[in-house]
């Protein structure tokens, strides 16, 4: 139930870890396709938000390459539906997000990433 | 029966038995999705525009369903693991991505994640402390709740808190760390002489300097 949309919004929040925090990767995730409502509007709007490379990169660890490296400037019909797949339809199920800088480990379980930190991590 | 943040920690006092308990009381969800909707209504979101919301004590997914409703995209954190259980939450089958997390903690969203925020009866569990370590006492979970909340929000955006509180103090300890957090706005009260009907809402701005405080409603 995490999506790379929400994937893509998240960085560590451990004590002082505040530099090299996002994306948290993706460790042995399985991944399960579940169609959503496809809002253009939505996307749109959205698209500031998203951080391009970090959601490339996390598509492609789960298997999609359809994105293109670089953020188009066109938003056409076909590329938004490309993006609502990618943000929207993939859901994690199973597996870890590990920090890039401070290595805590979040563990993903029936689709619900553990937040929970440690009373030592906590800022 | 004493309240229930005074008898144990949500994740304890919401085991199994209390979530199906709490979930299944038709009396309670109405209760729940008045003040959903009130607290969308506080909210004061652009109408037309798709919105993407961070829903604080998601629990059983009550409030879930009601932003799904309304066409939202979302997000829910709590941090009552049986509240958010297969059986009770993804049977509801919610369409938002559910945490476990302790909010008291702080959030690690990316500055300017979310359009908006609501949080139905969560608030007052902050103003226990669980243990003796310093990051367990309520003016430094509150801090620290209200610091990343504030960066996780877009500007201009709103929080909408209802809560129970069971003193002024608790309001005015609360209102002060928000407000130095970086938030704008203040206490709304409904019903303000229904003993059955009040409710205290915390209306938060991010930015919107001219924003008035809404009125609370009036009559019984
Ligand atoms: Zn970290």
């Amino acid at each position: 139930m995490v999506r790379l949309i929400t994937h893509n919004l998240l960085a560590c929040h451990a004590k002082n870890c505040n530099t090299n925090n996002f994306p948290l990767q993706l460790k042995d995730v399985q991944v399960e396709q579940r169609e959503a409502e496809f809002n253009p509007d939505f996307l749109r709007g959205f698209m500031p938000r998203i951080e391009w490379k970090a959601l490339v990169e996390a598509a492609k660890q789960v298997g999609d390459t359809s994105l293109p490296l670089e953020q188009p400037e066109m938003l056409d019909d076909e590329f938004l539906k490309q993006l609502h797949h990618v943000l929207l339809e993939i859901h994690i199920d199973e597996g870890a997000l590990v920090c890039p800088n401070c290595g805590h480990v979040y563990p993903i379980m029936n689709g619900i990433p553990n937040m929970l930190l440690a009373e030592n991590e906590i800022g | 029966m004493s309240r229930p943040e005074l008898q144990a920690p949500p994740e304890i006092y919401y085991g199994d038995v209390e979530s199906k308990k709490y979930t299944n009381n038709t009396r309670v969800q109405q209760i729940q999705a008045d003040m959903t909707y009130r607290a969308l209504e506080l909210l004061n979101l652009p109408e037309d525009e798709p919105q993407f919301l961070l829903d604080i004590g998601c629990g059983s997914g009550l409030s879930g369903e009601i932003l799904d409703e309304a066409g939202y995209t979302w997000v829910g954190v709590d941090i009552a693991p049986s509240m958010l259980a297969e059986e009770v939450a993804l049977e509801r089958e919610v369409e938002g991505d559910l945490f476990l997390q302790d909010i008291g903690q702080g959030f690690g969203f990316r500055p300017g994640s979310f359009d908006g925020a609501i949080s139905i009866s969560v608030l007052q569990w902050l103003l226990n402390a669980e243990t003796s370590h310093p990051t367990s006492s309520p003016p430094h979970r509150l801090t620290r709740f209200f610091t990343t909340l504030h960066s996780a929000l877009r500007n201009p955006a709103r929080a909408v808190f209802q809560f129970y509180p069971t003193s002024d103090d608790q309001v005015q300890l609360i209102t002060s760390i928000a407000q130095k957090a970086g938030f704008g706005g203040g206490v709304v009260v409904d019903y303000p002489n229904s003993k059955r009907a009040r409710k205290v809402y915390l209306c938060l701005f991010v930015g919107d300097g001219g924003a008035q405080v809404p009125r609370g409603l009036e009559g019984d």
